[in-house]
């Protein structure tokens, strides 16, 4: 047996180590490091809780503004106040218009190049899958680029820019929106809907939405040519590699809903392992017995966490912390978001091969679809010259949280006020969950658990297995220990 | 020193302690998008975090290669602040497949760098990351915020004769980065391109003030007094744009935007050491009623009797529109033109 130790991961954001076990030809037992340490919650404690808005964003320049619409969460959760519909729409405009841009970042710069990798060189998709998706030199970058940078032109609209906007306040957004500006936003949608319909799919969102089971996906896949949309391209890449049996984890899928309208989420939350079951955030901890922490002897409840890097403790291996529901493992993503909401696609895949590399990115690419045609909605209900922004003074003594879902994933920030300053600020991102370290019993976080029994190719040292399971959960590694 | 390949600048991009937004800002570069601004460089990208195929043994191997002398390394981009701690260990951040600091790497790698440049105010000055009392003991390449040194040193020059080139901001505007990567590719950067921060004065030269569309507010200092106002952003919510060097309100962001324009403060993210405000981000500092923080060069008696001057002839219009997240009353002509 040989301990194969793999790093820095790229295309996935921040830095990234990857510790294995390989026996037989598979991967008998990984361990997730997360090598780099920033201390924003240290930062954050004794701050005026305004400065959270310009602290928060700057942990990740890819949840940017996940971060900041959790920290206003906390913010308005802890002032009590009631957010206008404008504000409730155009953060909601703002926070879609992030995570779909990262689905697209995530799809075509970080995850597909993997099957441009020599490795492949011959199997008999190879050709078209280097043309179209190799780093840097595929045709996908050049094509994609452009119309991303475009859609994120409602975040100058919106947001002022992206990333790091302080546009998004406890109360609403600082930007109110006059009627021409509605209907630019409504023109850039479209534009972007026509580039996921030519582009991605080959076919209208409405179509890809109405996916209602595995079988309706793949005589929809066999309708068309591969080469007819990416998506069928990677269908028929995923099948020839039996993604769907690559990375499975605990099964244990968690989202905290998001997108509220008039106070309800679009995506609704709550806990899915085979059934619904309501999300209690009262159960989330944290455990630190395999982090370089210290200074908390058993598993706390965010609200009152303690963040003290510490490299002493000899079982540690990670910068990041292992968050339990109830003392399990669980995953989160675009995945169980829709596997939590009831998509009948996605609860379809995932009774059958649970979450796997093939679901996590199908998941991704039907809330495209999906949030797309909600972003047309959420616009044209904007009502320029109504407020978008409510305001309240904070409370000297109060506590907020703020739980929202992030492009990839369940994101929380639990704050205490104190005499008008924070006295605590404890984050918990996605990929804490899902990039987490061993528990005080020994249990593997998600991906630990998702790595065991990629297998070898012939001739590989470092699987290339390994590089699709890593990515298809879209890591953040900026945020997981912020 | 090795040969670059066939006659093309070579570019390595790292990151460290920093939140990858320079990059992610950067992939929305427009006219023309980032890889078609590095072909038209003729700048080969040997590594790049977010972009490139090679994963861990590809990149040690580059490292390698760079440092044996056998690639020439022209550009070093460094996005994120060098991570010192803990205790100088530079432990913070590993970097993963090795055993060594991030810090060392880095260092190794500037000597033999061809240009250093620092993307972002957290490689420039330490940022964000040197915040809130500094628990990863961040600095900059060159300096510690407003201090020069940093982790190379006040003399550090790279061998092509350049200090390290700061491109400060928080996140950096993506014509700030390709205007700056052309520059040097076509030898066009030197010294005199750069301002006493080693900021490029491309952007440097000028203040978020101008082109602001609340400057006639700021002229009858018709002041906003919470977020989404109309008003001028200086008198009360903390906006520093009379002092900050960039052109954010000239050089727009995603389209149109601005921090202004969003409707929230410039909190002056291009300066060394604007992590460290001695007050709310979002809140003006004051003596007696009076802002502590005036325009960068303006005597402090003019200001003074220029904004009671003013303050006195603000149109009613102004007045109401300041208070306002949407234009209350248009600019028409008055009676006595009719």
């Amino acid at each position: 047996m040989s301990r194969r130790i793999i790093g820095p991961f790229n295309r996935v954001e921040g830095d990234l180590e990857v510790q294995l076990d390989i026996r037989d030809g598979r991967v008998e037992e990984a361990w997730v490091v997360s090598p780099m340490y920033r201390g924003f919650e240290q930062m954050l404690q004794g701050k005026d809780p305004l400065d959270a808005l310009v602290y928060v964003p700057r942990i990740c320049g890819i949840c940017s503004v996940a971060q900041s619409v959790a920290a206003a969460r906390a913010l308005v959760d802890a002032q009590g106040v009631v957010m206008p519909p404008n504000g409730e729409r155009a953060s909601n405009l703002i926070l879609a218009c992030e995570n779909m841009a990262d689905h697209l970042t995530h799809f075509y710069l970080f995850f597909m190049p993997d099957f441009a990798r020599e490795v492949y060189c011959n199997e008999p998709w190879f050709d078209a899958a280097a043309a179209r998706f190799k780093a840097v030199k595929g045709s996908a970058a050049a094509e994609v680029l452009p119309a991303r940078a475009e859609f994120l032109h409602l975040m100058g609209l919106l947001a002022g820019k992206w990333p790091h906007s302080l546009a998004l306040q406890p109360g609403g957004t600082s930007r109110a929106i006059e009627v021409p500006e509605r209907a630019r936003i409504a023109a850039i949608l479209f534009g972007f809907r026509k580039f996921l319909e030519r582009v991605l799919f080959g076919d209208t969102l409405e179509n890809i939405i109405a996916l209602d089971s595995a079988e309706a996906l793949s005589s929809w896949a066999e309708f068309r040519p591969v080469e007819s949309s990416d998506f069928r391209h990677f269908l028929h890449i995923a099948d020839a590699l039996n993604l769907h049996t690559l990375g499975r984890a605990a099964d244990r899928f968690l989202s905290y809903g998001v997108y509220p309208v008039e106070g309800r989420d679009r995506f609704s939350p709550g806990v899915w392992q085979g059934g619904l079951s309501p999300l209690d955030q009262a159960v989330i901890s944290e455990d630190i017995s395999h982090s370089w922490m210290h200074h908390q002897s058993e598993p706390k409840h965010p609200f009152d966490g303690v963040t003290l890097p510490s490299m002493a403790g000899e079982a540690a291996y990670s910068w990041c912390k292992a968050p339990r529901l109830g003392g399990e493992v669980v995953e989160v993503g675009a995945l169980a978001r829709q596997v939590v909401d009831g998509h009948p696609l996605i609860r379809d895949l995932v009774a059958r091969n649970g979450g796997n590399v093939r679901s996590r990115v199908i998941a991704r690419l039907l809330e495209l679809a999906m949030v797309v045609v909600e972003m047309e909605q959420w616009a044209s209900g904007l009502v320029p010259r109504e407020p978008f922004c409510a305001h309240a003074e904070l409370p000297e003594q109060a506590q907020g949280i703020g739980m929202i879902e992030a492009a990839r994933g369940s994101l929380g920030h639990w704050l205490k006020i104190k005499n008008g300053r924070l006295l605590n600020y404890q984050i918990i991102a996605p990929t804490t969950w899902n990039f987490s370290p061993r528990d005080g019993a020994g249990t593997p976080g998600a991906l630990e658990q998702a790595l065991v029994g990629a297998p070898l190719r012939e001739g590989e040292t470092d699987p290339v297995a390994v590089q699709h399971i890593v990515r298809s959960f879209d890591p953040c590694m900026v945020c997981t220990v912020h | 020193m090795g040969a670059s390949t066939e006659g093309k600048l070579t570019l390595l991009w790292l990151q460290s302690g920093g939140c990858g937004g320079c990059t992610l800002s950067l992939l929305g570069a427009e006219s023309p998008d980032m890889l078609t601004t590095l072909e038209s460089a003729g700048i080969e990208l040997l590594w790049h975090p977010s972009l490139s195929e090679e994963d861990g043994a590809g990149l040690h191997d580059i490292f390698h290669s760079i440092l044996s002398g056998e690639r020439q390394l022209d550009i070093l981009c460094l996005e994120g602040a060098v991570v010192q701690g803990p205790n100088g260990s530079g432990l913070f951040h590993r970097l993963a497949g090795s055993e060594r600091p991030m810090r060392d790497w880095i260092k190794d790698l500037t000597a033999v760098a061809k240009h250093v440049v620092a993307v972002g105010s957290c490689a420039a000055f330490g940022g964000i990351t040197s915040g809130g009392g500094n628990p990863s003991e961040a600095c900059g390449l060159q300096y510690d915020a407003t201090k020069p040194g940093g982790l190379l040193g006040e003399g550090f020059r790279a061998s092509g004769g350049l200090p390290v080139v700061n491109i400060a901001g928080c996140p950096t505007h993506p014509n700030w980065v390709t205007e700056t990567l052309l520059q040097i590719s076509r030898g066009e950067m030197s010294d005199t391109e750069l301002d006493e921060c080693h900021r490029p004065r491309s952007y440097s030269d000028h203040l978020v003030h101008h082109g602001c569309p609340r400057n006639e507010y700021y002229e009858f200092k018709a002041s906003a007094a919470k977020p989404s106002d109309l008003g001028c952003l200086m008198e009360h919510l903390g906006c520093l744009g009379t002092q900050a060097h960039a052109d954010c309100n000239l050089r727009l962001w995603n389209g149109e935007g601005s921090c202004l324009r969003g409707g929230y403060a410039c909190i002056n993210c291009t300066e060394p050491g604007f992590e460290r405000p001695r007050h709310r981000f979002t809140e003006t500092e004051k003596i007696a009623g009076i802002p502590v923080g005036l325009p960068i060069d303006m005597p402090k008696a003019w200001f003074v009797a220029l904004a009671s001057l003013s303050k006195a002839a603000t149109p009613e219009r102004l007045r109401e529109n300041a208070r306002s997240d949407h234009i209350q009353r248009a600019p028409r002509k008055t009676g006595r033109d009719k």
